[in-house]
């Protein structure tokens, strides 16, 4: 990877001993994470293991049990709905759906977040440029007024990609941001992750089952397992890891 | 039956908890008027057809079915009278309430849940917008003021289609039906009615956001959670209207 992540800086997520529980279901049994800012850092692990309630605990949709959450240097289980909202402002969530409004343009679905925080747009065309830059970077400015059902797949994760992008958040969660997709889109999806990782220095969680977005868009990967960090390493180490747990991963 | 019981009640705290939630969140800014525009627009005029046909033919049927009755007892005079208190007081408001039902709060209910569904609502808490104020506070809002304005419409449009049928029949002249309608309508006829249109309207809006916005059944739930707001709010309508009559009884003398 070409950029820079300064390890001595106070990470930007910081969770300890996180516990997660849907009745007896224990999802989350101590799980423990560190991400920088400017990292990449991919979580897998199997269907049903708490990947996505992980990163729905970091941006607040799901309450936490038990454990320390920390995210840009606030406790996320501390703060006020307005609070809250402010932090998400910095946090981006790309969804495994892409979940565009259907009932709005794409330049709509783009202007939707920057309208609700005035303070980013000074005018109209401030506006408008804002949502055209943000197309550009996902390379699809031509699609700006179809509506999301003339999408394809693909299409829609890069106008939801952009829908984050155009808050300039900090960290960007990424929710199975390669599936459905065919190789060949996903491939563009996991290498426009990586520019994005370089050209807005950003942190990410990318919550994945594609072993080959892991290994081009990740700097580190965390393996869950069983509600915990079972191993964590770069995906070159893990990929050659002897332990039948990780290795039936790879397999 | 203990089970349906139980389901009752806990439907019925859940909808006073979702109602108490609307009431506290309101007031308080920020308004999303724009959208709000836009919901009195669906809600309003693309039911105007709809209400307005109802209306009309209700006014029409509700006059041919009572002219050769009242022609038997040489009381034919009282046709303007009888049937633009009985659209005005309780046919208009239900009757255009019950299509409001089936049309705005199913509508209202299968969008919220598809929402629900495909992670939209979600997408709206992320970007930190408050969901429940854009689509929940507008959505109901809009169905309080809409409703009692299409029972007005549909009061008019009802009185006209009866006016046509006293014309073509009995040769009796709009001015004249019209008058004679507004001759016998009291304060106390139109003010209840039109307050309970807009409890009713307010019934209706709740309904399909509660169901909407609760859904938890995937795809499956979309189209049960239409039909649940079809019910539930047809219900509150019927009982609303049961209540409306008893209070307004106590106010004035039916």
């Amino acid at each position: 990877m070409a950029h820079e992540i300064n390890y001595n800086e106070p990470p930007v997520i910081e969770i300890e001993n996180l516990h997660k529980a849907f009745g007896a279901n224990k999802v989350l049994r101590g799980f423990n994470l560190k991400l920088w800012q400017g990292e990449n850092l991919a979580v897998m692990g199997k269907s049903g293991s708490g990947k996505s309630v992980l990163i729905k605990c970091i941006i607040g949709l799901v309450e936490i049990e038990q454990g320390k959450l920390m995210v840009l240097n606030q406790d996320v289980t501390l703060l006020n709905r307005k609070e809250l909202d402010q932090l998400r402002v910095s946090v981006g969530f790309q969804f495994q759906s892409s979940a565009l409004y259907d009932s709005m343009t794409v330049r709509e679905n783009l202007e939707f977040p920057l309208r609700r925080h005035q303070e980013r747009v000074k005018n109209e065309s401030n506006l408008t440029r804002l949502v055209t830059e943000a197309l550009e970077a996902v390379g699809l400015l031509q699609a700006i007024d179809y509506m999301p059902a003339e999408l394809s797949g693909g299409m829609k994760k890069r106008i939801a990609l952009a829908r984050t992008l155009i808050m300039r958040p900090k960290i960007i969660l990424y929710d199975e941001p390669t599936s459905g997709l065919d190789p060949v889109t996903a491939k563009e999806i996991s290498v426009l992750i990586t520019g994005i990782q370089e050209r807005f220095h950003t942190a990410s969680i990318i919550i994945t089952h594609d072993l080959a977005c892991a290994r081009l868009a990740s700097d580190r990967m965390i393996i869950l397992h069983e509600g915990i960090n079972y191993a964590e390493s770069t995906y070159k180490k893990l990929a050659v890891e002897k332990d039948e747990v990780v290795k039936s991963f790879f397999e | 039956m203990l089970k349906g019981v139980k389901n009752f009640f806990l439907i019925a705290g859940q909808l006073s908890e979702f109602s108490a939630r609307y009431f506290r969140e309101v007031f308080f800014p920020p308004y999303e008027f724009k959208e709000f525009l836009k919901q009195c627009y669906f809600i309003g005029n693309k039911s105007f057809t709809l209400v307005g046909t109802t209306g009309l033919i209700m006014g029409i049927v509700l006059t041919l079915q009572t002219r050769p009755t009242l022609i038997e007892f040489g009381a034919v005079s009282w046709m303007p009278s009888m049937v633009g208190i009985a659209i005005v007081r309780e046919i208009g408001p239900v009757v255009t309430a019950l299509i409001c039902a089936g049309k705005i709060g199913s509508g209202i209910g299968a969008e919220l849940a598809s929402m629900k569904v495909t992670e939209q609502i979600d997408a709206m808490e992320v970007s930190g917008t408050n969901p429940f104020k854009y689509l929940v506070i507008t959505r109901v809002t809009a169905t309080t003021i809409m409703v009692p304005t299409l029972v007005v419409v549909a009061d008019i449009i009802s009185l006209s289609g009866s006016a046509l049928v006293e014309y073509l029949k009995g040769g009796v002249t709009f001015q004249l039906y019209f008058s004679k309608v507004f001759e016998y309508l009291e304060f106390g006829d139109l003010l209840p009615s039109i307050i309970k249109a807009f409890f009713f309207g307010f019934a209706i809006g709740i309904v399909g956001c509660y169901k909407g916005y609760t859904s938890t059944k995937g795809t499956e739930g979309v189209g049960r959670t239409a039909n649940e707001a079809v019910v539930i709010s047809s219900m509150l309508v019927f009982i609303l209207d049961f209540i409306a009559v008893l209070v307004s009884d106590i106010f004035y003398e039916l």
